[in-house]
């Protein structure tokens, strides 16, 4: 049984704005939607949106969802969401905010959110006559054959959610749910869309001789220098040297000027510490 | 609010005479039977008694009974004790709609170099028996099958696959989880080698089961230790749950002809859904299947919602639907019966047993109807036409 709030479960025993909006042809009223996800992927929701042309407000939504009850849940909460505000401020709406609102869904019914999210951006480009933006239809390479997933799609969640694994992209997307044959061309991915540079030893050092090098024309000029020392991890000990050693402005100098120009380099993590 | 439980193929309830027999053996007479006291020697007489119980409902003699803790146990024990014993074989058949229990073990020992032939279904959840004919080499250590599936209740015809098989000297063994105290099972005279049971399936508690091996038939104990069980699953005996088993098997017996009943409900149900509901299906008709289950599809919404309005009215029910699962994929026993999408998702069992009541039937027929509306009147599908249907289920195809 799955763990669902009582704002899931409020919602889906009585959903808000069900239904289609007719578009009546009114001047200065546009109604778009956005149709995402298939009966063969055992959800879909169609999102109408009514808009008024000239204040970008958005009048009214509703929605038509096949799919489980936090899939109902979530179309019913994004229709309550987008009523009343502007189109860029719907725009502003991200998959998490959705499952917020509904106070968090299990983890593996988070792609329910990112329906809401995709359909929602679906509309909006309808109705701003930008080229979509069908999720299915990018251009990037499709990842996962029996969901249907390109790898902008994957790229997407994982940057606006901070996933980390594998399992998170499945219960966000659904990628990787079936055969399970692209697992691993997420995890290269993942890999690729979030990792932060990995260096060796090695390779920080020779990162830090090199902003040692720039530095040091500029201590030379007032006839000190600087030698790196050791380094420990993400702690730095260089050797002041000549006038620098024993400047009253030595802290300034190690504090404000090689550690912040390290931690460009290496990260926020850098310490710089001068042997005395 | 009474509970309205349809969900007998999961679980059951314990019969009140199953737990009355067992509580003396969770209470007064705790010692081990292969003590060398007579406070032990009790025990082992109870043991004996509930093995002579089991096999009456089988139609077995008693050696032929190994305790196990269920089905999962005596599924796992029977296809490695025929590997172990034909150790030159390295091929298995079995069939693509096994419970989890044997498809994943199948699945482990594909890995370790075994080959598996996996049977397909028609759209009936029949097997095509020149299929099987075919699979059978010489190199065959055993062939799986199950007797009743889980979830749609289809019946395997055992008697012929069994002849098959033993024509060509091949080891056959039937995972009868569902079957037992459901359909009447004689094994004296059938094909049948290995057999697996599960107490839980019918009132006994969950904990307990027995594996049937035909005697003569070559055996490999899956767990080493002690003697018990004639050397063939080590470990102290679960005494109540044996004691209790044995009390649910005579219980089975004396109630198989009560199944007759229990299936005027299930037909009355589904004719009643059937007749109230458009577009239905009930997914595996035309098969022989067991009187308590059915399997119904409701195409164009999804089958964890139904779940979830079905509990808030107090009825439980159950479906391979992907929402259900941790996995993102339907059942698979309906994928292999090559279903349409539109009823895959959409499929709920209802399982019954002999305390399930007219009333508990009519309390489903009351608000399932309303409940199915008012899920297709959220979908934006109404018919396999739907040019947004046609048009993704053709782009999926085409990229995948």
């Amino acid at each position: 049984m799955w763990n669902y709030s009582d704002k899931v479960l409020d919602h889906f025993y009585h959903p808000r704005n069900q239904g289609a909006i007719e578009d009546k042809g009114e001047s200065g009223i546009a109604v778009v939607r956005g149709e995402v996800g298939s009966l063969a992927c055992g959800d879909a929701l169609r999102l109408y949106l009514k808009i008024d042309r000239a204040s970008d407000r958005i009048l009214d939504a509703k929605f038509q969802t096949f799919g489980c009850t936090s899939a109902i849940a979530a179309s019913s909460a994004l229709t309550e969401m987008v009523k009343g505000r502007t189109v860029d401020e719907a725009l502003a709406i991200s998959n998490q905010d959705i499952a917020d609102y509904l106070d968090g869904l299990p983890p593996q019914k988070m792609h329910c959110s990112v329906m809401g999210q995709e359909a929602l951006e679906q509309a909006i480009a309808q109705y701003r006559g930008w080229p979509i933006a069908q999720p299915t239809a990018d251009h990037s390479p499709l990842v996962c054959t029996c969901f249907g997933v390109s790898e902008e799609r994957i790229r997407k969640v994982v940057r606006e959610n901070r996933l980390t694994t594998v399992e998170e992209v499945t219960h966000y997307l659904k990628a990787g749910g079936g055969c399970g044959t692209c697992r691993e061309a997420i995890a290269d991915i993942l890999a690729r869309t979030i990792a932060p540079p990995r260096l060796t030893t090695l390779q920080k050092i020779q990162r830090i001789q090199a902003v040692l090098a720039e530095l040091r024309p500029l201590l030379q000029q007032d006839g000190g220098d600087v030698e790196l020392v050791d380094l420990e991890g993400d702690c730095v000990w260089v050797q002041l040297q000549g006038a620098c050693g024993d400047c009253p402005s030595r802290l300034v100098t190690v504090k404000d000027l090689i550690q912040v120009r390290l931690q460009r380099v290496l990260g926020p993590a850098v310490v710089v510490e001068a042997l005395a | 609010m009474t509970v309205v439980y349809l969900d007998n193929n999961a679980t059951t309830a314990v019969a009140p005479e199953v737990l009355e027999a067992m509580l003396p053996y969770l209470t007064t007479a705790y010692g081990n039977p292969s003590s060398m006291h007579r406070f032990g020697g009790q025990v082992a007489q109870a043991i004996q008694t509930a093995r002579e119980q089991v096999a009456d409902l089988l139609g077995a003699t008693p050696t032929e009974i190994v305790f196990t803790s269920g089905g999962t146990e005596g599924n796992n024990t029977a296809i490695r004790s025929a590997l172990a014993s034909f150790p030159n074989r390295r091929h298995i058949v079995t069939t693509q709609v096994e419970h989890a229990c044997v498809r994943n073990l199948c699945r482990h020992l594909e890995k370790q170099g075994y080959q598996v032939t996996y049977l397909s279904v028609d759209r009936r959840g029949q097997l095509d028996l020149l299929e099987l004919e075919a699979a059978l080499t010489g190199d065959t250590a055993l062939v799986s099958v199950m007797w009743a599936n889980n979830e749609t209740g289809v019946l395997f015809p055992i008697d012929q696959i069994g002849a098959l098989v033993k024509s060509r000297g091949v080891l056959f063994h039937v995972d009868a989880v569902q079957a037992v105290g459901k359909i009447p099972i004689h094994l004296q005279d059938s094909p049948i080698d290995l057999l697996t049971l599960s107490g839980h399936k019918f009132h006994a508690p969950k904990g307990i089961g027995a594996l049937y091996v035909r005697r003569g038939v070559p055996f490999r104990p899956l767990l080493l230790g002690g003697h018990q069980e004639r050397n063939r699953r080590a470990g102290t005996e679960n005494v109540a749950g044996s004691v209790g088993l044995g009390r649910a098997a005579v219980l089975a017996k004396q109630h198989l002809a009560d199944m007759a009943r229990v299936q005027a409900l299930r037909d009355h149900l589904e004719q009643s859904i059937l007749r109230a509901i458009p577009e239905t299906v009930v997914n595996g008709q035309g098969s022989p299947r067991l009187p308590n289950t059915s399997n119904l599809g409701f195409k164009y919404i999804e089958g964890e919602a139904i779940l979830l309005l079905l509990d808030r009215e107090g009825i439980c029910a159950s479906s391979g639907s992907a929402c259900t699962s941790a996995s993102l994929e339907p059942s698979h026993v309906l994928q292999a019966m090559g279903l349409p999408y539109s009823v895959l998702h959409g499929s709920i069992r209802l399982s019954l047993s002999r305390y399930t009541t007219p009333a508990d039937i009519e309390r489903v027929l009351a608000v399932l109807p309303g409940i199915v509306a008012q899920l297709r009147a959220l979908s934006p599908f109404s018919d396999d036409e739907s040019d947004w249907l046609t048009e993704r289920t053709h782009a999926l195809l085409a990229t995948g």
